[in-house]
């Protein structure tokens, strides 16, 4: 008995440390002859007994920045200034975990029947860092900077599609070329961050509405936060302060979180994961998200425009292997479209496609390719374990009667020189809140970033026809077809999804697994608190 | 005109019209590098109007003799222009930068330098007995090893054994002295392991060979002790080659040590140039090359000049 309750101790201890789920929990409490309810009840309590703690300083330790970023929210593309932007910045809108909305600065929002007129009314007293107030114009000021090329702007292509805009008092009315379901969901991307007079005069300024101030700015470096005193949102911004390190060589930001020198840092290496299991202090959270490790074909060029090429290599790569032995288990299987469970509206009847040598070999033989090797080229920074996933890849498709073989570049522009040059190659992408957004990113005929030059009429028609869909079961059945055609036409071979793992000392209370990005989001600084 | 002074006169002439060979050789290479700074910059949204604008606003239509010019005008101004990446002043941000890696360097050589020449004088007195194959093994082990993997060495032991240090050293202005100190001790380690090997085999090299000489002979039938000997009259002979292997050591502690700055998320100037060289930053790539040219002139001077100094017969030439 003393015993039963010592390790029922040990559970509340696991569940108050936020290292057990309500399943988990339950299922162990029971087993130690705890009634289900009871345990359910329990857990609540935990859990539910977490209070945040406010005041201090949270620190994380973060790969994926350079010397040479910048504070404009347009020009975020990688980890850091993904990070940095979330800390300084707020948007109309943010996703939360389950996918649902969270509103932001847009406090309502509401549209036109046909989805193509979008009103969002501006939340009240929302302050920037120097003092002066959010107001619809510089909504909409914002917005339209993104329009411009000349900003470069990352979400050029959602703003695209908004044909006029215009602010009175405090709502800002959007009006779409074209009806679009998901426009509040594009609204959460993360280079909207809206900016005093849309950030025109000063786009890195680091002035914006959100949680924190930036009070230095050091890139490839290091930056650091104070709490914006008039922040409008109590509920959230625990710590006194934050502060990110570059630290981009994963030992030595491993070793940073084991010394207690950082709270968090990203990006743990797969190989790892079970040695840092078993250091005190340390939990690795991994969180099945939406980004996925590709290897694209270009549609139109030969060898791969024929699509029995396509279909042979497609059966050719052991999906499994890779998670196994790339991801170290910690992700789950591709299939040959960008959508997972982690989108709403995923159809999870699809079939998964299999490693079937037979088949790709039936497929590749109907193909009369002439056998001269087909070459995939790959990369280490192709994403990690791109130069190992190809080999396997390739041996894999050998094992089928496949001639294929791995060309190594270098990292040094491969993103250039390589990537949506060359027909074969490894890539990745991060994913996208709503599958029309990551469809309109890189599948659509027009798509600026269609790396697999994907072009097909009955694709683009549905895709259209789904953003005005109002009716979810049709668009789910929309979204269903189109993933059917990319699976068995595209250029797109997707042998897997990755999970997001990062390590999180124990002293870091309130995390939440959240599917739509790194480290909660780029939230983790401001939801969590310290111990 | 002392000979002397006309001789440092001369070398620093010729250093500076080095330096300028290699601002050409510098500005060449970068023009060489396959496609310009505008499809650089613009990469996936280089669209030939885009292209022509911001080849107009960064001036690439001149003749490249005129930008060759232009650039130099305002390297010798002080003014290093602006990083095409993030738009930083390019003199601001190496400024820092500089100063971590002067740093850095300094803190590694002033215990490298009188610990290398110190094991270098001991293992020669000791030549060939248990005393110099300790030393000799010792730094032959440690310069052996790579810098990354003496690198997770350190961390592992100091930081995760023994936590006494903290694994990441960046440092940052308004740090005092003695916590710059403490941030970058780790970094520092691993250089002095690194570079210490090679100016101790030197000193000892240089040490022994002058020992074969018949002057040191007298002052051992003088009845002098082995060290008074090695120290009074055996090393200022040996500074010559010792003093340009120190230079040659440093000039690498300057700009050879990314790999250690990379490891340790040192904020210094080796970082820096291989981020923007990843990105075509050419202004930055050319004014990052300059300087590290200009160390390595400076140092090999300094060690020419010592060295001429040291040695009575280059002192006085016939």
């Amino acid at each position: 008995m003393t015993d039963a309750s010592q390790r029922l101790d040990q559970l509340i201890d696991n569940v108050r440390r936020g290292r057990m789920t309500r399943r988990e929990f339950v299922g162990r409490s029971t087993a130690l002859g705890v009634s289900a309810g009871l345990a359910g009840a329990l857990y609540g309590k935990v859990a539910g007994a977490q209070e945040a703690k406010k005041g201090g300083k949270i620190s994380a330790g973060l790969a994926g920045g350079q010397s040479t970023d910048s504070l404009d929210p347009a020009l975020a593309a990688s980890e850091v200034p993904f990070q940095v932007n979330m800390t300084w910045g707020e948007m109309l809108v943010d996703v939360n975990p389950d996918g649902s909305l969270d509103h932001r600065i847009a406090e309502e929002i509401s549209s036109s029947p046909d989805a193509t007129e979008w009103k969002f009314k501006i939340r009240a007293g929302v302050e920037y860092h120097n003092g002066g107030t959010v107001t619809a114009d510089d909504v909409v000021a914002t917005l339209k900077r993104h329009t411009d090329e000349k900003a470069q702007s990352g979400a050029l292509g959602i703003v695209q599609g908004i044909a006029e805009m215009k602010a009175e008092g405090d709502m800002v009315t959007l009006k779409l070329a074209a009806g679009n379901a998901d426009l509040p969901y594009l609204m959460g991307d993360y280079h909207l961050i809206i900016q005093p007079g849309g950030g025109v005069d000063a786009p890195a300024a680091g002035n914006g509405a959100g949680p924190y101030k930036v009070t230095a700015n050091e890139p490839g470096v290091r930056y650091t936060f104070t709490k914006h005193a008039n922040y409008f949102d109590s509920s959230i911004g625990h710590a006194d302060e934050v502060e990110f390190l570059v630290i981009n060589d994963n030992t030595a930001r491993t070793a940073a979180l084991q010394s207690g020198q950082v709270h968090m840092i990203n990006r743990v290496d797969p190989k790892i994961v079970e040695l840092l299991k078993g250091v005190p202090g340390v939990t690795i959270k991994h969180v099945a998200g939406r980004g996925h490790y590709v290897f694209i074909m270009h549609v139109d060029k030969a060898p791969f425009d024929n699509n029995d090429v396509r279909m042979a290599l497609k059966h050719a790569v052991n999906r499994q292997e890779l998670v196994d032995k790339i991801l170290g288990g910690l992700g789950s299987r591709g299939n040959d479209f960008p959508i997972n469970a982690a989108y709403p509206l995923f159809d999870n009847s699809i079939e998964q496609r299999e490693y079937d040598a037979a088949k790709a070999k039936e497929y590749y033989d109907k193909s009369g390719h002439d056998g001269s090797p087909i070459i995939l080229r790959t990369a280490p920074g192709a994403f990690p374990g791109a130069v190992d996933a190809a080999n396997l890849f390739a041996a894999s498709a050998n094992a089928a009667g496949i001639p294929l073989s791995v060309k190594l570049e270098p990292d040094d522009g491969y993103w250039s020189n390589v990537w949506n040059v060359e027909p074969f190659c490894a890539s990745y992408w991060g994913g996208r809140p709503v599958q029309d957004q990551m469809y309109s990113t890189a599948y659509l005929s027009t798509a600026d970033w269609n790396d697999t030059k994907f072009k097909n009429a009955k694709f683009d028609e549905l895709l259209i026809a789904a953003r005005g869909e109002l009716d979810e079961a049709k668009r789910k059945g929309m979204y269903s077809e189109m993933a059917h055609i990319l699976r068995d036409e595209g250029g797109l071979i997707l042998p897997m999804f990755n999970d997001f793992v990062s390590g999180v000392s124990e002293k870091i209370q309130g995390w939440v697994d959240d599917p739509n990005g790194e480290l909660m989001n780029g939230r983790a600084q401001v939801r969590c608190w310290l111990a | 005109m002392h000979p002397i002074v006309k001789l440092l006169v001369q070398r620093i002439a010729l250093g500076l019209l080095l330096l300028l060979a290699v601002s050409a050789v510098i500005f060449l290479g970068v023009e060489a590098l396959p496609g310009d700074t505008a499809q650089a910059i613009l990469g996936q949204q280089a669209t030939p109007e885009a292209l022509a604008n911001l080849r107009e606003k960064l001036g690439l239509n001149e003749p490249a003799l005129t930008r060759y010019f232009t650039w130099l005008g305002g390297v010798l101004t002080g003014d290093l222009g602006t990083a095409l990446t993030n738009g930083a002043d390019i003199a601001t941000s190496i400024g820092q930068r500089l100063g971590n890696t002067l740093f850095l360097a300094g803190c590694a050589a002033a215990i490298s330098v009188p610990l290398a020449i110190l094991l270098g004088l001991v293992a020669a007195r000791y030549a060939g007995r248990w005393p110099d194959k300790l030393i000799s093994g010792i730094t032959l082990t440690t310069i052996s090893l790579p810098e990354f993997v003496a690198a997770y060495f350190v961390i592992y032991f100091l930081t995760q054994l023994i936590p006494i240090f903290q694994p990441v050293a960046m440092v940052f202005p308004g740090m005092g002295f003695w916590a710059k100190l403490h941030a970058v001790a780790l970094p520092v380690i691993v250089l002095v392991l690194v570079v210490l090997a090679h100016m101790m085999r030197m000193t000892r090299a240089a040490i022994l060979n002058v020992m074969q000489s018949a002057y040191v002979e007298t002052a051992e039938l003088k009845g002098l002790s082995p060290m008074t000997i090695i120290w009074r009259h055996a090393f200022p002979n040996a500074v010559a080659p010792v003093v340009s292997v120190v230079m040659l050591n440093l000039a690498y502690l300057v700009v050879g040590v990314v790999v250690v700055e990379v490891v340790f998320g040192y904020n210094a100037l080796g970082q820096y140039l291989v981020d923007h060289v990843t990105k075509r930053d050419l202004p930055v790539v050319q004014a990052v090359g300059l300087i590290f040219a200009a160390v390595y002139i400076f140092l090999n001077m300094l060690a020419d000049i010592i060295g001429i100094l040291a040695n009575p017969r280059l002192r006085h030439p016939k």
